[in-house]
Parts: C-alpha cells; structure tokens; sequence
C-alpha cells in the first residue's frame, strides 16, 4: 500500500517537473494520495523543487484545506457559511463539539470522528449543510446530529 | 481540429436537436422530448445524477430512449425546490423530485403524455394551468444574460454550447474587429467588474493592452469565498465555454497567450466541468496554437486553490497561483504592468468573462441599455438566508431589493418579518428594512454604506441578532487575515474582543465609540481589500441597528441569540412534569421541584441556571411548550 501511494507520488513530482510555480501543486497532489501532510512528505517536496523545508511548511499552515495530522476514518464538516450560519448551522456544529468531545478541526481520541467547521461548499439552498466523508446532508437541525451520528456509530 | 465551415455545421446540425427546448416551443425536432435534470451542486446534493440514471434506464427498459433525450445542465437557479427536472416540449416544471418518482414520471407523462400533477410547480395562472417556468414568480422578473445556458444546455457537451452560438462572439472579434475596437466595445458597453470593486473592464483591459512587455496573462478569479455566495461556481457548472471564449477575446484584444482560471478547490464539479470543456475546446482546434484555425494562439490552465479567503483579492490570487502562500501585494505595480510570473496580466472575475461574448456579439449599445446610469447590466445574486425561494437570480441593475426579497425570494418563510439583507459578504453591510426600496446598483449601495460585492445577498429575519451577525463576520476575516499587515492582523482581533464583550453583556456605552474608532484606523490602514472593508459589516450594524447594541449594553439580546443574555425559564403552571426536559438536558440541570400546578397531577420541573448551558435542547423536547428564553 504505502510503497504505491510513494510510487504514484513519484509520478505526480515528475509531472510537475516542468511546471512554474509547482509547490502548491504538488502539495495537493500529497494530500490527494496520502490523506495529509506528513513531515517526511513536504520534506520530499522541498528536496524535489530546490525550496527551504519552511517554504512548503508556510505554505502548508497558511492555506486551511492542508492537514499536517492523519484525520479521522468519519470526516463531519459543518458549513459556517452565512447562508447556513443565519439557519443555525452553528448550534449544530456546537452540539458535535458536545457530543463527540472534540474542538472544530481536531480529531476525537480514538481516532474515528474528525470535526470541520468548513467554509461555504455553495449548497445554500440545502442551508444548513454538512458533509460526512463528502456526503452531503441537507437542511440540518439539532435533532439530526443525533441521528447522523446514530448512523455512523453503527459502522 | 475543426475549421470555420466545420463548427458552423455542427451548429446547424444541432439546430435539431435543441429546437424544442424552450417554453412552449412548437418546433420539430430530432428527439421528441427533453428532460432536462439539474446537475448543479445543490440539485447534485439532493441525489439529482441519480434521477439520470434511473431516468436513462427506465427509458432504456420501456424502450423510449430513442425517443426521449435526459440532459443533465447545470444551475436552474431555484435551488431551495430542488432538485428540478424540466420536461421539453411540454414545458413540464417539476420541482422537489426524488429518485423514486422516475417510474411514475416515465409512466404517466413520457408514455401517456399525462404530467404528474403533484410534482409540478405549484403556481398556477388565472385559467388554473400550471405556469410555464418563464412565466413563475421567481424567474419573471429576471433577465438572464450571463446565466442564458445555465439549466438550458449540456455544460459538458461543447457541441450544446456551439448550438446556441457559441464560439460567434470569438470569431467576430478576431475576423472583424481590431484588438483596440474590442476594447473600445468593452469600454462603450459600460461593463464594471463583478467581483465587487466595480472597476470598469475596459479600462483594466487598455492598462494591459499598453503595458510594453510579451508573454502577457489572461487571469479567471473563479476564487469565490464570500460565505453565502455561488455565482461563479454555478455559471462554472452551467456554462464553462461562455467563460473559455471571453478569455479567449480577451487575450486577442490585449495580446495574451496564456490564461490562467484559479478555481476554488470546494467546487469539484466547476473544476471537472472545467477540465471536460478544456478538453472539448483543445480537440476542436478552439484552444491551442491555432484557436479556430485564426491564427491566433491561446492556452489555458487551471490553478486550484486551498481554502484561504484573501486570495479573492488579485494580487494575493497571482502570489497563490505561483504555488506560494497567498498574500497580498503592494500595488503599484498593478497587475497590468507586473502581475503573474512579473508578466503583465489581466485579472477579470467569473461573471465579468460572463458578460463578454454577449457584448461582442450583440454590441456595447444594446448591453448599456439594460441597467442604470452608471451600472450597465445584470447582476447575478445568491439568494440565501431566511427566504422562500433560496437560489440564483439574475436581475437588470437597478432592480430594487424589494422585487428581490417580496417577489423573486417570495418573503420569509413562517411569516416572520424581514429584518435586514447583507450585501458583499464580510466586506460588505446591512440593509435594513427601511431601505429595502433601494435600486441594487454600485453606487446606490455605496451611498448606504453596504456594497454590491460578488453577489451574496443573505436575508435575515426578527430572529436574527445584528451583533451577533457583525461578530460572524468579524470571526471569518480574523481566521482569513493573512497576517501580513498589522491593521488588519491586530486591529480585527482586537474589534473582535470588543463585540464578543457585546455578545457577553459586558460592554459599556464607552466601547461603541471604541469601536468606532478602530473601525475607522483599519479602513484607512490596511494593505488590501480584506482589511479595508474588513469592519464593514461592524459600521453598517452600528449605524443601522445601534439600539441592538444598546440593549446588548443593558443586558438583552432583542433576538433571543446571545447565549450569555439568555436564561432558559420553566413556566411552572404550564409545565405537566412530564420529565422529557430533564432527560434530554446533557448537562442535568434540570430537576423535580416539590411545586404541583393545579389540574395537573405531577410536580413541574426547574431549571438550575448556574448548571444550564443554553444549548435550547429542554425547549425543543417540551411537548407543552412551557419552556421559553
């Protein structure tokens, strides 16, 4: 598994090579095949491209879709849009919080749940919005945290 | 590689096949019907690929595919009915469709030409037929100019795209106009960038055009993150060749090769439909080193971006499309002298590129005779928030926000009263509901002290709290501030503290000037467009709704929001003891008090308010509703 994700890596850095302005890109593609951005990753990259290690890091914590920590097998994303935001998407993402025991942006000890707050995905008219693992759960309330979370706490 | 004559025969060839998609239309054409399903992002969330797919296959199995065509489009606008599926000739509008309605929609109205009436649209005309999509309250008053393929043809089929005269608008400019008469056109037409400053496109046009230098750039800002807004992402869905072919003129009219889309990364489906029509366009000779066998060489990449704000802003957008963290540049040089790769560069937003064919083909005079003085045009609007009808509209510039909200949006739902409507995201400010009869063009939202901005426009009812909205918006460009100018790195989060002092009670009269105050510094000191207008939504609460924050200062939220300003209150004669608050409480703040209401025969219930966190769980569950904030 790992030595196809670093072959199919390999393959992504070289068709990068000739590519101006291509860190950002190949940052994507890390994240597309390995989840996330491990140290040894960007380190890969910084090496590939001629770029200081801080360079690829500063890239990494400026832009919010880069995660530097493996996230969690359930991925919940709650829109903070305005559109979901003035319909109560913020009390949703609140009961989460309560209830999974963890902060937007973190993943729950045991490693199952990763809680977002996510920027507008442009699904107003559904408002309020999330996605679980991209699946996409239209006008939400308080009431159905529970059952999403019913539901995945059976797989 | 296709020449003139050849894209000309498609074009007539397809004359055919679309001749029956519009309302009404009598014509004959190739297939007998057209189904047209939304394959927008919303529709798409509400299951709408599925309803093709059981659609082409229950064709497949009563053996009427040959007769029946299912086109997925993009965007039909009315996002809140979704999803929507229209069928053509019949001018059959159905909103609300779900996958297992295929069978019946096959059934009654494919084979027996007999609509399913409790599907359709429910408005009605005075004879009590069922309107025309054209004719509902939602699109009537619309005019549709940038928006004119979307939830009409195949975004994904460039030969759809070539039926309504795609492709003309290049092909004129390029074989009868020189590259200053296509400016010239652009400038005459009055056009003003759409992303929200204003700026007219001409000019911006003209400064790239005269900057010495070779290797120029076309740039597309498809970086939509105003929260609440999905203009461009739907006209990227909808209709990607109209925006491939007026970046196309574009490089003709300032002498460019090269164009860049920089797409936001949360929209999947703009980006493959993207790629698809890229791909389109490359093996029809349309793009690449001939376009259309002109003479003319035009290539186009895309550029995702990674979830960062500040790179709607144009500078920080060239830094980010040259793969580096996207912060704003100093301006001067402006982009048209030194922008991407230090080429001269020419940066139009989404729905301005929209905008371009039209004006070529049909000229600058008939495009300035839509709109106001100083606002030629439409403007296209993510309608969102508290309203019936939550969706994409497209309006002539002058339109007031009344015909908005009341007749398109159709009011707030539940019957609740309109409070107010935020224009131009966290850049932009309240209207409140004594203004709601305001023309929506640049300047008279200007003068208001909002902005026309992208085109997010959020209504908001008496249950929502204008601090808490300000504080909303204060949160999203305190997280987006790249950091790189004190200003607007210190000066948000320290108007932050204050409104959160608001929100908790414990701010005095003294902060509103305060505020003030530092609303004012960080306006005039920030580096880019996200400091500047960063207090915005503050400025225009205060000035609008400043009893709100008075009351905050004494204590109450008018809007029952504020968590810190509420307590949860049981009415104890009301309250039946039933025991549901007090099970459902997470926190156990609730309990059984000796106290037994008269008629009733268990003792009530009372809330701990030291123990009650205010999540409103107990009120939800109260089946008598004896609990109230």
């Amino acid at each position: 598994m790992a030595e196809d994700k670093d072959k199919q890596f390999d393959a992504a850095l070289e068709s990068l090579k000739d590519v101006p302005g291509p860190v950002m890109m190949a940052m994507q593609k890390a994240q597309e095949i390995y989840g996330y951005l491990p140290l040894e990753v960007q380190l890969k990259i910084a090496d590939y491209f001629g770029v200081p290690l801080s360079t690829v890091y500063g890239i990494a914590t400026f832009y919010s879709q880069f995660r530097l920590e493996q996230p969690g097998q359930i991925r919940i994303a709650v829109c903070l849009g305005t559109a979901c935001y003035v319909k109560g998407s913020g009390g949703v993402i609140e009961k989460f919080q309560r209830l999974l025991k963890v902060e937007p942006g973190h993943t729950t000890d045991d490693g199952r749940f990763t809680l977002e707050a996510t920027r507008c995905i442009g699904c107003c008219g559904l408002a309020p919005v999330l996605t679980v693992n991209g699946e996409v759960y239209g006008k939400v309330t308080e009431a159905s945290v529970d059952e999403i979370l019913a539901k995945y706490n059976e797989i | 590689m296709k020449t003139l004559a050849q894209l000309q025969e498609i074009r007539d060839k397809m004359q055919a096949q679309i001749a029956n998609r519009a309302a009404k239309s009598t014509a004959e054409a190739a297939v007998k019907r057209h189904v047209l399903i939304c394959g927008g992002t919303g529709c798409t969330s509400g299951n709408s690929t599925v309803i093709g797919e059981r659609l082409n296959a229950a064709l497949k199995k009563a053996k009427l595919d040959k007769d029946v065509k299912v086109i997925m489009t993009g965007c039909f606008g009315l996002c809140s009915k979704g999803p929507i599926v229209v069928v053509y000739p019949d001018d059959a509008f159905y909103t609300h469709v779900q996958p297992d309605d295929v069978d019946e929609i096959v059934e009654s109205h494919i084979k027996n030409g007999v609509p399913v009436e409790r599907l359709l649209h429910a408005e009605k005309d005075a004879s009590g037929k069922f309107k025309s999509i054209n004719d509902t309250a939602f699109y009537k008053s619309q005019r549709r100019i940038v928006l004119r393929n979307c939830g009409l043809i195949d975004p994904e089929n460039i030969d759809e795209y070539l039926a309504y005269g795609g492709y003309k608008a290049y092909e004129k400019a390029v074989t009868t106009m020189s590259q200053q008469q296509v400016i010239d056109e652009v400038k005459a037409s009055g056009l003003r960038g759409r992303g929200g400053a204003g700026f007219p496109t001409g000019m911006k046009w003209q400064f790239t055009h005269d900057a010495p230098g070779t290797d120029k750039y076309v740039v597309c800002n498809a970086d939509e993150g105003d929260p609440g807004a999905f203009m461009d992402r739907s006209l990227l869905e909808g209709d990607p060749h109209a925006v491939i072919e007026a970046m196309m003129i574009a490089g003709y009219a300032v002498g460019a090769e090269h164009g860049v889309i920089y797409v936001r990364a949360e929209y999947p489906i703009a980006v493959h439909r993207l790629e698809v029509a890229i791909k389109q366009a490359l093996s029809y000779g349309i793009l690449g080193s001939n376009c259309l066998g002109l003479g003319k060489k035009f290539n186009l990449e895309l550029r995702l971006g990674a979830g960062a704000f500040v790179c709607g802003e144009e500078t920080a957008l060239l830094n980010s499309s040259e793969g580096k963290r996207g912060e704003p540049r100093q301006r001067p040089p402006f982009p048209a002298v030194k922008g991407l790769f230090g080429k001269p560069t020419l940066i139009n937003n989404v729905e301005t590129y929209g905008n371009i064919t039209q004006i070529i083909l049909n000229g600058a005079s008939w495009f300035s005779s839509v709109g106001t003085e100083k606002s030629k045009g439409t403007k296209v609007f993510a309608l969102g928030g508290k309203l019936e009808n939550v969706g994409l509209v497209e309006i002539p510039m002058g339109t007031t926000l009344r015909t908005i909200v009341e007749d398109i949006g159709g009011g707030c739902p539940n019957g609740k009263k309109f409070k107010a409507a935020q224009t131009g995201g966290p850049s932009g400010g309240c209207i409140p509901a004594s203004l709601i009869d305001t023309p929506i063009d640049y300047d008279s939202l200007m003068a208001i002290g909002s902005m026309m901005g992208s085109g997010g426009l959020i209504v908001m009812d008496e249950d929502n709290c204008m601090v808490d909205i300000a504080k909303f918006f204060l949160e999203f460009t305190v997280d987006e501030s790249c950091g790189k100018c004190t200003p607007c790195r210190i000066g948000n989060k320290r108007l932050l503290e204050m409104l959160d002092k608001f929100t908790k009670g414990e701010a005095t009269m003294e902060d509103i000037d305060k505020m003030e105050e530092l609303c004012n510094y960080i306006k005039e000191n920030s580096l880019c467009g996200l400091g500047q207008t960063a207090p915005n939504p503050v400025l225009s609460t205060l000035h609008y709704f400043r009893d709100e924050y008075i009351a905050h200062v004494n204590g109450t939220c008018p809007a029952g929001v504020c968590k810190a300003l509420l307590s949860y209150k049981i009415d104890k004669d009301k309250c039946i003891g039933c025991g549901k608050c007090a099970r459902g409480c997470p926190v156990a703040a609730i309990e059984k008090t000796d106290y037994t209401a008269p008629n009733h025969k268990l003792a009530s219930y009372a809330i701990e308010p030291k123990k009650c966190i205010k999540c409103g769980a107990c009120e939800a569950q109260c089946p008598v509703k004896a609990i109230s904030k």
